[in-house]
């Protein structure tokens, strides 16, 4: 039998070119016809699966676009002239944001993009946008930051080390001096929170545009004495929360706006570090020594004390200077609730949590729980947080029909026992096990997604494509919109409506905190009460 | 180059084997051209071993990664359907060779190596990447494209 295929074979080789060789030659071409087809139809299934999802989710009715993220408008062009108050840690950041970098910044992402070619800083950095800025003027208590500050602000053409500079900022020994020299337009202020309203109240006096860092203050009182001032001086105030930058935050304001989640009863948001810079730990500057800190100026109105490195450097720890994670951490997770959400202040809130891990000295709590609730809205925050682990969690809000997961990706799940999806999951169309919204950076809108490889990468967060995005410093994006609010009169994303309400709803969380008594919010008189 | 005579079994069993792989190539080409977003940035960037920087490389640098996008989509899509109707299997076979070698260099299953991009299954050393290399392989030395395949059209022609 074999011997007869193989003699069939050697004739078939020796014919030349006949029927059966056009047979066996196209033999296999209909299998290639058939995976054609069969994409096809696949493709035809996820497609309608796809628009069954959209119109489900009323997506279908046109395209789901935040708007965009910074107006770019033409006029106004001439130089405006910033004054920087605090030029340490977070001063220098902004002044990077502004276009102002420390030479060794450059030199140190120059070589780690040779080394790295994933590390892309200093590419961004150098495509970041002219925002026509001078720095005219900087005021630190330390000297060591203020001369830092003075470097980056002579570092006109973003160079490193060997390269040229320009003019440098007048240093003012205090801030009141700088907010009362001529050649400063606007201010932008770095500094411990305890300081923050008189900065802020002083700067809108003397007419200074304020760009402030968070949070707004340190009690209620400080926080109306702000509000007042900015708006009796009628300058523009932004507050350095630039999550309000973030796209997916944006988006996630879409979603909600299109009722996809259903009614929202909870919302839960975290911090988790673990790590000594993360408790607030920081370095101890070598050169620190009484002579090169303004001991008396750094104090201000906070309670005095012999000088101390640690509390100069790791003021968070201490009441006098800050109100912990209320005030540094909880008050980004809150501000972008409220930026998704409109939450406003909460009616009540309840505190818990202890100093469980950094026994060192310290005031305020590492481990903390707070419960706020939202009476009109029949919604409650809760806000988990501690320094002694690391595991991310992500912003959850759960509505009746899904929930969503944020942070610089977005997520949403459909719930399995969905009112206004049954329908649709019960025919397929809605998937419960993966995600059914996603959005990732880099990706122009949110979509409704089917297919597995999306999903996959939807649920682990992973970025789909890094080309058609490009990523930008949320940082400058936000400084940058202050700036064209007070050239062109545009609005702010924080300004101090938003700021207002990010305060008062950290001393609540303080105030329950340090009482141990669950609080409540006054809205006529504008007081933080106990039942 | 002499082509080999196969018994009806052997014959049947290769070629069985070339249009399944080639069905395998073409539709992962095929798919990757459905989805105009698709690119091989993600699997390049999670690239580890001895290769890992060149192919890093390849995906940071945009004009590179557009052309190493192109033929992915269209080497698998060709390849595959050069392999399924058995035309030019030689040279496509090469092709899958060179192909399937650089995904098992890019991703090749070490003990160290932890991947983003799961596994369906449990490799060490040796993946499917590796399997289906080696398959090939054997195609090129048992080719059937010149008995059941476009080629023996060619194969005739120039032989008459």
């Amino acid at each position: 039998m074999e011997d007869n295929n193989l003699n069939k074979e050697n004739k078939d080789n020796k014919k030349g070119i006949g029927r059966r060789d056009v047979l066996k030659s196209l033999a296999t071409l209909p299998v290639a016809g058939a995976l054609l087809y069969g994409a096809f139809k696949k493709k035809q299934l996820e497609h309608y699966k796809h628009s069954e999802l959209l119109k489900t989710l009323s997506l279908d009715t046109g395209p789901v676009e935040a708007p965009s993220i910074v107006e770019k408008r033409n006029g106004d062009t001439s130089t405006l002239r910033v004054g920087i108050i605090g030029t340490g840690g977070r001063g220098l950041y902004l002044m990077r944001s502004l276009g102002f970098i420390q030479p060794l910044w450059i030199d140190e992402w120059t070589e780690s993009a040779r080394i790295n070619k994933q590390d892309t800083r200093i590419e961004m950095y150098r495509q970041m946008e002219d925002l026509n800025v001078a720095i005219t003027g900087i005021s630190d208590v330390f000297t060591v930051h203020r001369d830092a500050g003075l470097e980056a602000s002579s570092n006109l053409y973003r160079a490193g080390t060997n390269g040229k500079r320009g003019e440098p900022a007048k240093v003012y020994k205090h801030y009141k001096d700088l907010l009362a020299s001529d050649d400063i337009d606007a201010v932008v202020i770095a500094t411990p929170d305890h300081w923050h309203a008189d900065m802020i109240i002083d700067a809108a006096k003397a007419g200074k545009h304020i760009y402030a860092e968070k949070p707004l203050s340190l009690t209620v009182e400080e926080t109306y004495a702000i509000e007042r001032a900015v708006k009796e001086n009628n300058v523009v105030f932004q507050l350095g929360h630039q999550n309000r930058q973030i796209e997916s935050h944006l988006k996630a304001r879409e979603v909600v706006k299109k009722n996809i989640l259903g009614k929202i009863t909870m919302v839960e948001t975290f911090t988790n570090r673990n790590s000594p810079w993360g408790a607030w730990v920081y370095d101890i500057h070598p050169e620190t020594t009484p002579q090169n800190v303004d001991w008396k100026q750094f104090l201000g109105s906070a309670p005095d004390h012999p000088f101390s490195a640690e509390r100069f450097f790791r003021w968070r720890c201490w009441w006098d200077y800050s109100t912990g994670l209320t005030g540094d951490l909880f008050t980004h997770e809150y501000d972008v609730i409220n930026q998704v959400l409109d939450v406003g202040i909460p009616d009540t809130a309840s505190a818990s949590g202890g100093i469980y891990y950094w026994k060192d000295g310290r005031e305020v709590p590492d481990v903390l729980h707070v419960s706020y609730e939202f009476q009109k809205l029949d919604m409650n925050l809760l806000y988990s947080a501690t320094l002694a682990n690391s595991q991310h969690r992500k912003k959850t809000f759960f509505g009746h029909d899904a929930y969503m997961e944020l942070d610089n990706d977005l997520v949403v799940y459909a719930d399995r026992d969905s009112t206004r999806f049954k329908t649709a999951i019960e025919d397929g169309v809605i998937p419960t096990h993966s995600p059914m919204i996603t959005h990732v950076p880099g990706r122009g809108s949110i979509d409704a997604i089917s297919s597995p490889t999306e999903q996959y990468f939807a649920q682990r967060g992973l970025l789909y494509t890094y080309r058609g995005g490009q990523q930008v410093d949320t940082a400058h994006l936000h400084v940058k919109e202050w700036i064209n609010a007070i050239r062109h009169g545009s609005p702010v994303s924080c300004g101090i409506k938003e700021s207002v309400e990010e305060a008062i709803t950290a001393h609540m969380g303080t105030v329950s905190y340090r009482n141990q008594k669950k609080v409540f919010w006054d809205r006529d008189k504008k007081e933080i009460v106990f039942g | 180059m002499n082509k080999p005579n196969y018994a009806r079994p052997q014959l049947i069993l290769l070629v069985a084997l070339r249009v399944a792989i080639g069905w395998h190539l073409m539709y992962e080409g095929v798919v990757k051209i459905f989805q105009p977003a698709w690119s091989s940035y993600g699997y390049l960037m999670d690239s580890k071993g001895w290769f890992s920087g060149l192919f890093q490389n390849m995906a940071a640098n945009p004009d590179l990664l557009s052309v190493v996008d192109f033929l992915n989509v269209w080497g698998l899509t060709l390849i595959g359907f050069a392999m399924i109707t058995g035309l030019f299997s030689r040279v496509a076979k090469i092709g899958a060779m060179v192909m399937l070698l650089f995904y098992f260099v890019a991703h090749p299953p070490l003990m160290m190596a932890d991947y983003i991009f799961p596994g369906e299954g449990s490799y060490l050393w040796v993946n499917k990447n590796l399997i289906e290399l080696l398959a090939v392989a054997v195609l090129f030395v048992f080719p059937t494209g010149h008995i059941i395949g476009i080629d023996r059209l060619i194969y005739n022609y120039r032989k008459k």
